[in-house]
């Protein structure tokens, strides 16, 4: 099938528009001003990704090179279904989350709001630089240039705890990148003679089924975004950052470019050809699975609702990588779905536990007895995101994971498909209770006084948001679904 | 044991400049007091000088002022003449076959003079040692300003205690 | 005027050191000026011959005061010596403008001196890079050396020991060469590099020029700071001046790699070197010691220039190790390096310098709070640490690139894990200066008082709030250095195709 290749400035004006803004916000005078020029950025994001929307949906790609540093190899970008997907979730919660970040900031009366609202903008720029990129190297550039961006926003709070958690996570991203992702690179070039992603991999012929494994692995670990076990342990750490940062990053932008470059390699580089024929996508699926179980039951134990969170974060992330490495067709439509879905859902979550702490100054479950009475939008809220994780309807989670469902059949493998099920049942367990304790608890164990109330507009709002915009997304999954499947077109072709 | 023997005091310039430059290196790695390393330097810099001398050297040859053997010339010109055979003869015996073939009907032999192309470096690498161990000299004058000695441990051991 | 251009290059500077060092006498001012524009000239004709060489793709060749190749001594500019020649000017020039305000400091009366020393020091590398004598060579070593001896040892009261004993394995490893150099005329009869390489190839077999090649390369070693010899550098370097520093630290050893290329190329021929000695593996072994050492060393310092220091002997390790790789990918990265590592090395010295200049002292608590105090610098440091540590699409980050393909390529992956170790100790290296500039807040801390003994002579130390962002004039230069970086990183694959491609020899792949 023919596609049709535009070459267009616009994805990487998508990409600057952010790193554009920052000279406005640093020199602003006002904290208004400073914060509208942030939602003008936003704004002027989303619709330059929107209006490349219908052309992606017609099958087309656009592309550009901004700078040719090697003959056959460059920084370029290409927009195509899955880097839309991805950056049609990044930016769209961008807006919501500056929204969020207003109120969040301002309420609590954080220091460096500048600082923090300039690299908010410098890791929006990388999240759709690696969403559009055409190539490894593009990508990683942006990749590390997310990793670095994000370091001063884990560590805001400039403390004890956000210095060693701050470590934590540079080790953990840094060294990945670094230590395994890198060589890789390099090693895939030496073998392949290019990185470009293409639709069915770079690899097939050109490696034994040794070295595909090593590198596939070395990739799957060096993206240690992606918070596949054991390179995991650095996004509970990092939920030391103001809740609008987790919110963002580390539901969203961070952690899912993790997942969409293993995806993306998955495909792009090392194909699903040899990911099939030597049997890797088989112990892929294997250590997704692991991290789905594992991070569910220590999820089950944590009090830190962000913490909580955090490893529901790192089960959910395996589901993606689980469902691609399935190579059905179901299979890999339910998990890049899953990226999108996903992120409505958990980004409620955290809106909601950022809620609660700017309206209580509280972080434990066990201390949220009865909250549900005083602040019954976010709640609301947080059932309906607890739902969308736990992928039950009405909520768009539910759409992936049907996919997902489908796809462990379709391919045959009904082991995953217990493991899908019993994580979802685990799921519904480490949500329902922090429900349950809000709403359900004796006038005695009722732990908050009458004056305790919703926390600002400017933080109830965007929950609100999402929460709609997660229901909507059950009964009207379009959008992401189309471009969902259009991804796995490209790739399995047919 | 006799054919090294034999070896060695055929080549006694070589086994010289050896033996100078390991005393040399001896003295500055062995040394406690910085002055007699400074000595050492320069006797391992001189080693090599006069490794460079004696290769230039040739048995019963001279100092290579050619004398004119052939048809007279404008003066100037020969004057420009003899110094181009004076510096092909630096080259090695074998290169100056080939080079001064245009030069052949003045018939000069080069077995008669020395080679002085080495010398000629060596002046300047004289140069070189002597500013090199002027350099070194007044850095030691500062160092015994700043430390009261020339002695190597007892800097260290105030380096330590300071 | 273009045909004299390699000439001039050498000429302007070292006629006006001489000029600089009296003008002293009668102007405060005039040293600094005459050294600006000096290197200026000299900055001027390296960029024209560098445009020259890449647009005819044909050498260019002098002849010193007109006497021809072998007896009289040729210069030769060709694709390696070009633009080696731009990175000695442009780094000098840059370094000079930036540090401006710390020589004045420095140096109140002695200005004619430091300048002269500068300008001459700048002279003779620039010399060491064009010659094509063998010879020459050694004498520009030596000039380069001597007047390196004497700006560090105007540092610190500690700077004249180090330098006493960076002078002594100093001399050993010109010696060395020199003996080298005086096998290689026994053998072959010419000290002309142009000539020695149509000889080599006949003499493949001879054990003198064997002796030769180790002799020679072995005082080069000494020269660069090779494992193990490498003991003389940290001290010197870091007891030296912040303008001495910014200026020796970047090209010395960075020249010393480019004269260590120019000798197993040019002069031994790349068969000889690669081909014909079994030593390529051994000497990249011990390069990957180096950059191993060079790494754990520098993480156990507490002074930011000592830190520094031993990162240049791991990069060093870099270049050494990618260039006796010996296929066509680790020589280019060897090459690349050598551009990028100057710019990289010479953006942390600068920084530092400020560092210096702001807080008095050099040890890592005085990075206290610093990202608050001058975001701009910071960002800089920010920036120049990341192209060390390998980083896109900073410099380091493409020359790393191509140092790994090499070692890919020849399936040397100790070499590989070497790099990436050593990028890994680099990123905890700088991010351990980071977090203290990051999270220590300003001007708490009670030793700084009395940690000033082994810092500089005069100090700004102008009170713990009065710090703010760096003056304009250090600062502008510093963030151009910055900026290159990226520039260079992004323009890498064109350095490589337009100019070092053509540096290496074809018989290499």
């Amino acid at each position: 099938m023919p596609m049709e290749t535009v070459f267009s400035v616009k994805p990487f004006l998508a990409v600057l528009v952010s790193l554009i803004a920052i000279p406005g916000i640093i020199s602003s005078r006002s904290q208004n001003i400073r914060e509208s020029w942030t939602f003008a950025a936003a704004g002027i994001k989303l619709v330059l990704v929107l209006s490349m929307l219908p052309l992606v949906l017609n099958k087309g790609v656009v592309e550009y090179t901004v700078f040719q540093v090697f003959p056959n190899l460059g920084i370029t970008f290409r927009v195509d279904a899955f880097g839309m997907l991805f950056a049609l979730v990044a930016s769209s919660l961008w807006i919501v989350t500056s929204i969020y970040s207003i109120g969040y900031m301002r309420s609590l009366d954080e220091h460096s709001q500048t600082r923090y609202f300039c690299f908010f903008a410098v890791a929006l720029s990388a999240t759709i630089g690696v969403a559009f990129s055409a190539n490894l190297l593009t990508m990683y550039l942006f990749y590390e240039m997310l990793s670095l961006a994000t370091y001063p926003l884990v560590t805001h709070h400039q403390d004890k705890e956000a210095r060693s958690s701050g470590r934590k996570y540079l080790f953990y991203i840094l060294g990945g990148s670094i230590g395994f992702a890198l060589p890789a690179m390099l090693i895939t070039y030496h073998f392949t003679g290019t990185l470009d992603f293409t639709g069915h991999g770079v690899m097939a012929g050109h490696v034994t089924s040794g070295t595909a494994l090593v590198l596939s692995l070395m990739f799957l670990f060096g993206f240690a975004k992606v918070g596949i076990m054991p390179m995991h342990s650095w996004l509970p750490a990092a939920m030391v950052a103001p809740t609008p940062v987790s919110a963002l990053l580390h539901a969203v932008a961070v952690v899912k470019v993790g997942a969409f470059s293993v995806v993306r390699v998955f495909t792009g580089i090392v194909g699903t050809g040899v990911l099939a024929d030597y049997n890797i996508s088989l112990v892929v699926c294997v250590i997704a699975s692991f991290t789905v179980i594992v991070a569910s039951m220590i999820a089950l134990s944590q009090d830190e609702l962000k913490r909580r969170l955090a490893f529901s974060t790192i089960g959910q992330l395996s589901y993606i990588v689980l469902g691609v490495a399935l190579l059905s067709k179901s299979g890999m439509t339910g998990g890049m779905l899953h990226i999108a879905m996903h992120a409505f859902g958990k980004i409620t979550l955290f809106f909601c536990a950022g809620a609660i702490f700017c309206a209580t100054g509280i972080k434990y479950i066990s201390k949220m007895k009865g909250i549900g009475r005083r602040m019954p939008i976010t709640m609301t809220a947080f059932l309906i995101g607890s739902l969308s994780v736990v992928g039950l309807p009405p909520c768009g989670g539910f759409i992936s994971k049907w996919y997902l469902v489908l796809g462990t059949i379709e391919a045959g493998h009904i082991a995953f498909l217990f493991v899908l099920l019993s994580s979802s049942f685990l799921n519904a367990a480490y949500f329902f209770p922090v429900f349950y304790n809000a709403f359900f608890c004796s006038p005695e164990e009722m732990l908050f006084e009458d004056k305790v109330n919703e926390a600002p507009l400017w933080c109830v709002v965007p929950l609100v948001i999402t929460a709609g915009i997660s229901v909507v997304l059950f009964f009207y999954p379009q959008p992401f679904l189309n471009l969902a499947k259009l991804a796995v077109q490209n790739v399995l072709g047919g | 044991m006799e054919s090294i023997f034999s070896l060695v005091l055929a080549k006694a310039n070589y086994a010289a400049y050896i033996i100078l430059m390991m005393i040399g290196l001896y003295a500055m790695i062995a040394k406690n007091n910085l002055i007699k390393k400074i000595v050492g330097m320069s006797i391992f810099q001189t080693a090599v000088i006069l490794f460079y001398v004696s290769i230039g050297c040739k048995k019963g040859a001279t100092i290579p002022i050619l004398r004119h053997h052939g048809h007279p010339e404008p003066v100037g010109h020969a004057a420009e003449n003899a110094g181009a055979h004076a510096m092909d003869a630096a080259h090695g015996a074998e290169k100056v076959v080939a080079h001064a073939v245009d030069a052949a009907h003045n018939a000069v032999h080069v077995a008669d003079y020395i080679n002085p192309l080495p010398h000629v470096l060596m002046l300047t690498a004289i140069v070189v040692g002597v500013a090199t161990l002027g350099v070194a000299l007044a850095l030691a004058i500062r160092v015994y300003n700043t430390y009261g000695t020339l002695e190597e441990d007892e800097i260290n051991q105030q380096l330590r205690s300071g | 005027m273009t045909r004299h251009l390699p000439a001039l290059i050498i000429v302007i500077p070292l006629l006006s050191a001489l000029v600089t060092s009296g003008s002293g006498w009668f102007n405060q001012k005039a040293p600094f000026r005459i050294a600006v524009s000096a290197l200026l000239l000299s900055l001027l004709c390296a960029v024209l011959m560098l445009i020259q060489v890449v647009t005819t793709g044909i050498a260019m060749e002098y002849r010193m005061a007109g006497w021809a190749g072998p007896m009289g001594i040729v210069y030769v500019i060709d694709h390696l010596s070009a633009i080696v020649l731009v990175v000695i000017t442009s780094v000098s020039c840059l370094n000079l403008v930036a540090q401006r305000k710390n020589i004045h400091a420095e140096f109140k009366d002695k200005q004619g001196a430091f300048n002269a020393l500068y300008v001459l020091f700048t002279a003779g590398l620039i010399g060491m890079t064009a010659t094509g004598d063998a010879f020459n060579l050694y004498v520009l070593l030596e000039i380069v050396s001597l007047s390196g001896y004497a700006l560090i040892g105007l540092g610190n009261t500690r700077a004249p020991l180090a330098t006493l004993n960076y002078l002594f394995l100093g001399t050993i490893g010109a010696t060395f060469y020199l003996l080298g150099v005086g096998y290689l005329y026994i053998a072959t009869g010419t000290l002309n590099m142009a000539e020695l390489t149509t000889m080599i190839p006949k003499l493949m077999d001879s054990g003198v020029i064997l002796f030769a090649f180790i002799i020679c390369v072995t005082g080069l070693f000494v020269k660069m700071a090779l494992f193990p010899v490498h003991g003389w550098l940290p001290d010197a370097y870091s007891q030296a001046t912040p303008a001495a520093a910014g200026l020796i630290a970047p090209l010395t050893t960075k020249v010393t790699v480019y004269i260590l290329i120019r000798i197993c190329m040019t002069v031994f021929t790349p068969e000889y070197t690669f081909d014909h000695l079994d030593i390529s593996g051994f000497i990249v072994l011990v390069a990957v010691v180096t950059i191993v050492f060079g790494s754990l060393s520098a993480l156990a310092q507490k002074n930011v220039k000592k830190m520094l220091t031993y990162i240049i002997i791991a990069e060093v390790g870099y270049m050494v190790g990618g260039f006796f790789l010996g296929n066509r990918l680790g020589i280019s990265g060897a090459i690349l390096h050598i551009i990028n590592d100057a710019a990289m090395t010479l953006a942390l010295f600068l920084a530092a310098g400020i560092f210096i200049w702001k807080t008095g002292g050099e040890s890592r608590s005085d990075l206290k709070g610093l990202f608050a105090k001058m975001p701009f610098t910071m960002a800089g440091f920010v920036l120049a640490a990341l192209s060390v540590v390998g980083v896109p699409p900073t410099c380091g980050f493409f020359s790393k690139w191509y140092l790994i393909s090499g070692g890919v390529q020849a399936g040397n992956y100790l070499f590989v894990a070497a790099l990436i170790f050593s990028s890994l100790v680099n990123a905890v290296l700088f991010f351990r200066l980071f977090e203290i500039a990051y999270f220590e807040p300003f001007g708490e801390d009670e030793d700084h008082a009395h940690g000033h003994g082994n810092s500089h002579g005069s100090h700004h130390h102008v009170g713990a709030l009065a710090i703010k962002e760096a003056p304009l004039d250090m600062l502008v230069p510093f963030l151009a250095a910055c900026m290159a970086l990226i520039v260079l990183g992004l323009y890498s694959g064109t350095i490589i195709t337009n100019i070092i491609q053509f540096a290496i020899p074809t018989g290499v792949i």
